[in-house]
């Protein structure tokens, strides 16, 4: 097996026996980079001078352990100090921000190696990585599919082997549904687990930043770094922060989960229920008692998500103004034209999409029909979980309808595009933890299975999670791109 | 125009800033007059990715301002985004409140012409929001070839007190705005300074017949920078709505602007124009929940306002309701009355001093108590020294400019300067023996009856002593020697 191709574990476990250096670790990774980027391309921006002072500035430290040392990606919605951070927009592509966004502290504090900002839908508004503002990513297991998104960048870089994990965010499943599109683990945390300080955000209410790894040990490794309470994110949450790779070798006997029936109807291809049939099965015979129950509400969860995040989404996008930063356009008049031409410029049709969705949901006279609606239909979601979470310890649902789709196949539909999330929404508008694990191939596309839990549950996913992966082999299959 | 028929009907928005050490939602000074955008952070230049942290201060602040105008401090309150495009807005939305504000329903008094009569103004609400910056322009903003942004106040902390709409006159409006400045400089959560724009007020105008309940079609009016500005600017609003009825015609509701070159209001824009700000709740915040031990906490930390001052000083010291009020006007001013009756406690004579020469010094050198050179215990020094006969009440005023524009003692002055009034009887009566012979037609003018021809006299010993003889004892001695010529 070649150095890329390790789990970040094992590359962590390399440098403390020093079988390997940092240096010689980053070598791998960049030669990974250089031979399949030009298939992929995962990256915005590459950062591979910066990486080689930081994995000499660790090579000589004992104290660190974990990520130190190990090559990573961060989607490029994560402010970085003094690397530009675009959100893959015309708007931001020669933005460098002055701070670093709490997440990126915390990595530089484990003394992880960054190699560079990966590429994503335009200010995370999109399920395939194609409306990116520069260029779509290939999906590493059929360059002519997408793999998903928003955090598509980061998703087929950790399936191609460019980095060992990534940091993605997810709004509405843009962390989950990639990972199950490239065949790699995608945790959404808790809202709240994860500081938000530094995302850029796209529906404030709903963002929450997480882990893309190559295994379930991994993302309990990546998710120790990342979790913990942050003074500069107010809904952040004051809660003790568990060591999650605790939880890998507990069982699951006696474990409860309930697979919600709305989530194996039409819409689904039959191909991906059988997966997770499969799947539930698995954890049957690891003990766990499986039973089908409902989440009455979900048919709504999708039309309030759409209201909720377009709404806020309006709002957080109207700073990009060119006054300050970013994109400006020089030849306006006044300063009423500047802002509409810099807009009008710099930011995609997707976005402008989006913007125009949540002004409308918003404007005196539809607030209450739309965004007070969908506030109330949010609640009946939670409490549809709620209830469930009552009775079940875990729900196991798909993490997606279909495999990746072909490149450009839906990018001109947007109603089909957003049905591409309808699995992976209902979580984020609830607010709780989920896990997207690979499943197994269908026709040669791997396929995720979707794991939620109650509030604060992280330790319980990755522990169902890790007992699947322990008796599966799925996690182990890798894309061919070899020159 | 016949004003007599119509009724005004006026309410208010005061903007004022908080004077809490860092902004409302970051960690950035709130100083004003800083070096333009040296106070300012990723957070309140809204760079991307960057949240707002609530500043405890300023909801204490406003938990402190609520209470003193007699609100019920909300236990459950919100931030919304209020959304509008400016290039002094970073975020382009302001963090504001809007249907969950943190104090509601309270209400403040108004003293209206003369002694004793006064009127209770509703307040609706009081809510916390953030400020914008500043642009700069080269000279006129239509013409200006670019602006400037200065990004230095964006940020800081306001609150937002709304009247209801109780007011009839611009006397009353600008009666209103006085009070609340006391009350919130009395609470020191703000500086008030209408001229720096920490004390910013917005007015909402109408006008309707003599008894028609419905209210007319309003106007509000912006811009108004001074006490002046705000009466004149309603009064002329008042009547050119009248105006505007008298001659048939309809009130167009608009946001006016009060043009102080011109002295008129000018219409800014219509209701057509009005913006649509599509509040919705921050989800960068938390709702904010203030338990009831909080606001009590804040409540017996509260201190002295204006008006139980005004009652203590007129039950306590027995003074006027019109003294009362002068000297509780502002808290520098009450703090120094106090501080001279602790040394003197004669309330009228100080509040006399204070209300005539103090005042009359103060208007003609534009300072401010806080400025006087006068310190409590130089005053008090003064007055028992007056009181005792060492100086007269004349020399007194005089040593009492001199402290003003030096800020010495009043022993020390009267020392230096040989001020020392003269009780001696014989020294004094010399004088009167001289001052009769050397006038003896205004002594013949005495005899024959000319009361006037005595003042003459007195005023030539007081002369002849220069200005130090007791003037009671002068005048006994020189009634004693004319009766015996």
């Amino acid at each position: 097996m070649k150095l890329y191709q390790q789990t970040a574990q094992k590359i962590g476990e390399m440098l403390a026996k020093k079988e390997v250096t940092s240096q010689e670790v980053l070598e791998a990774t960049a030669e990974r980079i250089r031979q399949v980027e030009n298939k992929v391309q995962a990256f915005t921006t590459l950062t591979l001078d910066e990486a080689a002072s930081r994995a000499q500035a660790v090579a000589s430290r004992q104290d660190l352990g974990g990520l130190a040392g190990i090559p990573c990606g961060v989607k490029d919605n994560l402010c970085t100090k003094g690397i530009r951070t675009t959100c893959s927009s015309q708007m931001l592509e020669n933005f460098i921000p002055p701070y670093d966004a709490t997440v990126i502290s915390k990595l530089k504090e484990a003394g992880a190696v960054m190699v560079g900002k990966l590429n994503m839908d335009e200010f995370a508004m999109g399920s395939s990585t194609e409306f990116s503002g520069f260029f779509p990513t290939n999906n590493p297991w059929d360059l002519t599919r997408i793999p998903g998104g928003s955090s598509g960048g980061a998703a087929a870089a950790v399936a191609a082997g460019e980095v060992f994990y990534a940091l993605g965010s997810d709004t509405g499943g843009s962390i989950r549904q990639p990972a199950s599109f490239c065949g790699v683990v995608g945790m959404k945390p808790t809202y709240g687990r994860v500081s938000r300080y530094g995302l850029v955000a796209f529906a404030s209410s709903l963002d929450q930043i997480g882990p893309l790894t190559r295994d379930v040990t991994d993302c309990a490794l990546v998710m120790n770094s990342l979790c913990g309470y942050d003074q500069l994110d107010s809904t952040s949450l004051q809660v003790d922060k568990p060591d999650y790779m605790s939880f890998l070798h507990k069982d699951i006997k006696g474990m409860k989960i309930g697979y919600p029936r709305e989530y194996f109807q039409k819409g689904v291809d039959d191909s991906i229920k059988d997966i997770i049939k499969k799947a539930l099965l698995t954890f049957e015979r690891l003990g766990a008692q499986v039973e089908e129950t409902s989440l009455p509400h979900s048919e709504y969860a999708l039309a309030a998500y759409y209201i909720i995040a377009t709404a806020e989404c309006s709002a957080n996008m109207a700073r990009f103004d060119g006054v300050r930063y970013g994109y400006r356009d020089d030849k306006a008049e006044d300063v009423e034209e500047m802002m509409c031409n810099t807009r009008a410029h710099a930011l995609g049709p997707e976005t402008k999409l989006r913007i125009m969705l949540g002004t409308y949901a918003l404007s005196s006279g539809y607030y209450d029909a739309y965004y007070l609606k969908a506030l109330k239909v949010r609640r009946l979601i939670k409490e549809d979980f709620d209830r469930a979470f009552e009775k079940y310890d875990l729900l196991v649902s798909p993490a997606t309808t279909s495999v990746a789709f072909k490149l450009g196949e839906k990018s001109a539909d947007p109603l089909a595009m957003y049905m591409s999330d309808i699995l992976t929404i209902p979580v984020n508008l609830a607010g709780i933890p989920a896990i997207s694990i690979p499943g197994g191939l269908v026709d040669g596309l791997p396929v995720g299975v979707h794991l939620m839990g109650p509030p604060l549950s992280e330790g319980k996913l990755l522990q169902a999670a890790y007992s699947f992966e322990q008796a599966t082999d799925y996690h182990l299959k890798t894309p061919v791109l070899e020159v | 125009m016949s004003r007599s028929k119509y009724e005004a009907v006026i309410g208010l928005e005061v903007h004022v800033e908080l004077k809490t050490n860092s902004k409302a939602f970051c960690g950035c000074a709130t100083s004003f007059g800083a070096e333009p955008n040296t106070n300012v952070c990723p957070i309140c230049l809204g760079m991307p990715g960057t949240l707002p942290v609530l500043n405890r201060q300023m909801v204490e602040y406003a938990i402190k301002t609520g209470l003193a105008l007699n609100c019920r401090i909300a236990e459950f309150c919100k931030f919304d985004r209020k959304n509008y495009y400016y290039p002094d807005l970073p975020k382009n939305y302001q963090i504001s409140q809007y249907d969950l504000p943190i104090a509601i329903g309270g209400k403040l008094d108004i003293e209206i012409e003369g002694d004793g009569a006064s009127k209770t103004i509703g307040i609706t609400r009081v809510h916390m929001e953030e400020d914008a910056g500043k642009l700069v322009h080269q000279g006129n903003i239509m013409t200006t070839p670019y602006s400037l942004v200065d990004l230095n106040r964006a940020g800081t902390p306001l609150l937002e007190i709304v009247s209801e709409p109780d007011m009839s006159s611009g006397a009353e409006a600008r009666r209103y705005v006085e009070k609340l400045r006391a009350i919130l400089l009395f609470l020191e959560v703000s500086d008030c300074k209408m001229e720096e724009g920490s004390l910013r007020c917005d007015a909402n105008i109408s006008v309707r017949p003599n008894g028609q309940t419905k209210l007319g079609t309003k106007a509000e009016i912006k811009n108004m920078n001074s006490f002046r500005a705000l009466e004149r600017a309603v009064e002329y609003e008042i009547d050119r709505q009248i105006k505007i009825l008298e001659e048939g015609g309809t009130i167009i509701q608009d946001t006016r602007t009060w043009d102080e070159v011109q002295q008129i209001t000018l219409s800014m824009r219509s209701k057509e124009e009005a913006h649509d700000y599509r509040y919705f709740p921050d989800p960068d915040l938390m709702p904010l929940k203030i338990d009831q031990a909080w606001t009590e906490r804040v409540r017996a930390s509260l201190p002295e306002l204006p008006d139980q001052a005004c009652l203590r000083l007129v039950e306590e010291y027995n003074l006027s309701q019109y003294d009362a009020a002068l000297l509780t006007a502002t808290k520098d001013g009450l703090e120094y009355f106090d501080a001279c009756v602790r040394q003197y406690p004669q309330p009228k004579v100080v509040a006399n001093w204070i209300m005539g020469e103090l005042a009359r010094l103060l208007n003609q050198n534009n300072m401010e108590i806080k400025d006087c050179r006068i310190t409590p215990h130089a005053l008090s020094q003064l007055l028992t020294l007056l009181e005792k006969g060492t100086i007269s009440g004349k020399i007194a005023k005089k040593v009492f400019e001199e402290m003003f524009q030096t800020g010495a003692l009043p022993d020390k002055i009267i020392e230096e300067q040989g001020l020392v009034q003269i009780s001696d009887e014989a020294g004094i009566l010399a004088i009167v023996k001289e001052v009769i012979n050397a006038n003896p037609k205004v002594v013949d003018d005495f005899k024959n009856g000319k009361g006037k021809a005595a003042g003459f006299l007195v005023g030539q010993v007081m002369k002849a002593s220069k200005g130090k003889a007791n003037p009671e004892i002068a005048n006994r001695l020189l009634n004693e020697e004319l009766s015996r010529l």
